[in-house]
């Protein structure tokens, strides 16, 4: 029997000719992944370990980024927990605030991943390197400690859901509005334990950021990992980023899938997930009248330099909605250097919003953004749970920047359409 | 090995945002996150947990972020098996990790209620109800899981290899 992509690159990294699904393999690791509240925990189960140091001081990765710039003592100590490993341990890929940005859009950023490699997380939204062609996929601070000792980790092979996308999104539909249709369609627990597979000729529409938005969530439809094929505009993104040898994987001709859903992007429209969660989904032209008191655009599934031009796009020469309260954050310091050579942090600006240093701040309602009771925000984040940005009684509506901005101006659920754009 | 101990009962999709809110995250002290477990779903938990009680829910538990935080609050809190429909899969493999003993048995999902006295034998993957006196076959751990469960978690399991 046929393999798919994810299994192959398994299979690769396990020493194995072929593996199937269900089965339990141990992996080499590509890349090791830990924040500042992840590492902290991994740190010390690693001291309970018999063996000290790390596996390959080049191939972990750590990045504060959830509570920095940092929010209080607790989480300087966090911090500063994760600083003194790294250097303790001469770990090469340290981010200090000036160099770091979000993980997710970091690490594909400085071209710390390519494609087929296996890369854990101890983040859930380590599946976004699937965009590259990779196997990554989130785990715990434990599995990231065994991670960083031994190189190694324990996998259930998954099994696979095809998702096979024809056509071209229209105007204003990006790799957003297509994984939250895609969430809404099979459900928060649709693709529990398996893999999402991309494929199909509608993908050489989508730009490398929308992959990484779609590949992003596929942990919001429970899957272990979301993986895309490596196509041409793949290439030229590690090429631009990365110096590392990558490996094309292709699945079997053969390969089983225990579902194909077939997905024309031409058909989809503005996409919004209402409280509280992800699956909850609706064209935004049926969303009724939603007031909005805070405007999220940002994040690792949206704060890359496409999300903020399909932003400014929307928002130039306008103003936001009177009281309404517009927070951009740029996933990475470079991405957010290159918003300023371009001029879209004046058009945020002009418009009444503030700019943020890129943090995951508001999307896990950490700081820099916080929801009172009752108040509602549309955020292009990937979490709309109970309490997701603060209080439980307050609302997040997950849309793409597009929808995000518009909602921005008018003050309530909108898209890009109702200002006549 | 047994656990023994009074339901606590929760519905689908419960998320590990509720079972420990991001803004405790600050701590990673099983003690001080214990006191915070499942605060934004049910208020009263850590008021009526009992050491050794027995945490069941419907499906897709322990889903969103990854942190181990939830797991780890869980357990501090006292919870000496979580029986679920289904588990979200980093949570599934963070409690094997830490030694927090799972089980998937949706039939036992459906036919346990809040308060019943639950009774799970591990060795064999029986669940036994109590108060019901109904019994239900939940799916037993991998060998390989069960190795690591038996020595407390992933790290003692590495240590001891
Ligand atoms: S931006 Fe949000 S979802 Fe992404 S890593 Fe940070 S907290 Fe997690």
């Amino acid at each position: 029997m046929g393999m798919t992509m994810t299994q192959k690159i398994l299979a690769a990294h396990a020493g194995l000719d072929n593996v199937q699904a269900g089965q339990l393999i141990e992996a080499n690791l590509d890349l090791v992944l830990g924040n500042d509240v992840t590492a902290p925990v991994a740190i010390h189960e690693m001291e309970k370990m018999n063996t000290k140091g790390v596996f390959d001081k080049d191939k972990i990765a750590l990045v504060p980024d959830h509570f920095t710039p940092n929010k209080d003592i607790k989480s300087a100590e966090h911090c500063k927990c994760v600083r003194e490993f790294a250097y303790e341990h001469n770990i090469t890929n340290y981010f200090e605030i000036g160099e770091m940005g979000i993980e997710h859009a970091l690490l594909p950023e400085k071209g710390l991943v390519v494609a087929g490699e296996v890369v854990i997380g101890a983040d859930s939204h380590t599946c976004t390197y699937g965009a590259l062609g990779a196997f990554s996929t989130g785990v715990g601070s434990t599995d990231m400690a065994a991670g960083m000792a031994t190189g190694k980790a324990w996998f259930k092979v998954p099994s696979a859901i095809k998702f096979e996308l024809v056509g071209k999104p229209s105007k204003w539909v990006s790799g957003k509005d297509v994984i939250l249709y895609i969430i809404g369609k099979i459900g928060v627990d649709g693709a529990l334990y398996k893999s999402m597979e991309f494929v199909g000729e509608g993908i050489k529409n989508l730009s490398m950021d929308d992959r990484f938005a779609m590949a992003n969530m596929a942990i919001e439809a429970g899957a272990k990992n979301g993986i895309f094929p490596v196509d041409q505009q793949t290439v030229e993104y590690m090429k631009e980023h990365s110096i590392k040898e990558y490996t094309v994987y292709e699945a079997d001709e053969d390969a089983e899938y225990e579902e194909t859903y077939v997905i024309n992007l031409s058909e989809l429209k503005p996409t919004v997930a209402f409280p509280h969660l992800p699956e909850n989904t609706k064209p935004v032209e049926e969303a009724g009248e939603v007031k909005i008191d805070q405007v999220v655009i940002g994040s690792c599934t949206n704060g890359r330099i496409s999300d903020l031009r399909i932003a400014a796009k929307v928002l130039e020469g306008r103003k936001i909605d009177k009281g309404m309260r517009l927070i951009v954050f740029p996933a990475t310091q470079t991405i957010y250097l290159q918003a300023m050579e371009e001029g879209l942090l004046a058009t945020f600006i002009k418009a009444g919003g503030v700019v943020s240093t890129p943090t995951c701040g508001p999307c896990l309602g950490g700081h820099m953004g916080i929801l009172a009771a009752g108040e509602r925000a549309v955020a292009t984040t990937n979490r709309n749970f109970v309490g997701r940005m603060g209080h439980v009684e307050s609302e997040v509506y997950l849309a793409s920047p597009a929808v995000a901005a518009a909602s921005a101006i008018t003050g309530k659920i909108s898209s890009p359409e109702d200002l006549g754009l | 090995m047994k656990a023994y101990g009074t339901v606590h009962k929760y519905g689908d999709n419960v998320d590990t945002d509720v079972i420990i809110p991001a803004r405790y995250l600050n701590s990673s002290d099983p003690k001080e996150l214990a006191k915070k477990c499942m605060e934004d779903i049910d208020k009263e938990f850590v008021n009526r947990v009992k050491i050794g009680d027995i945490m069941v829910a419907n499906k897709n538990f322990g889903c969103g972020s990854s942190r181990e935080h939830a797991p780890i609050a869980i357990k501090a809190a006292g919870i000496s098996c979580v029986i679920a429909e289904t588990f979200a899969r980093i949570f599934y493999r963070n409690a094997i990790n830490i030694g927090l003993p799972i089980i998937e048995c949706p039939e036992a999902a459906k036919g346990i209620e809040a308060g019943d006295m639950v009774e799970v034998d591990f060795d064999s993957g029986m669940i036994y109800n109590k108060t019901k006196g109904t019994e239900f076959k939940g799916q037993a751990f991998p060998e390989f899981m069960q190795k690591i469960i038996r020595s407390e978690g992933l790290i003692n399991y590495i240590n001891n290899k």
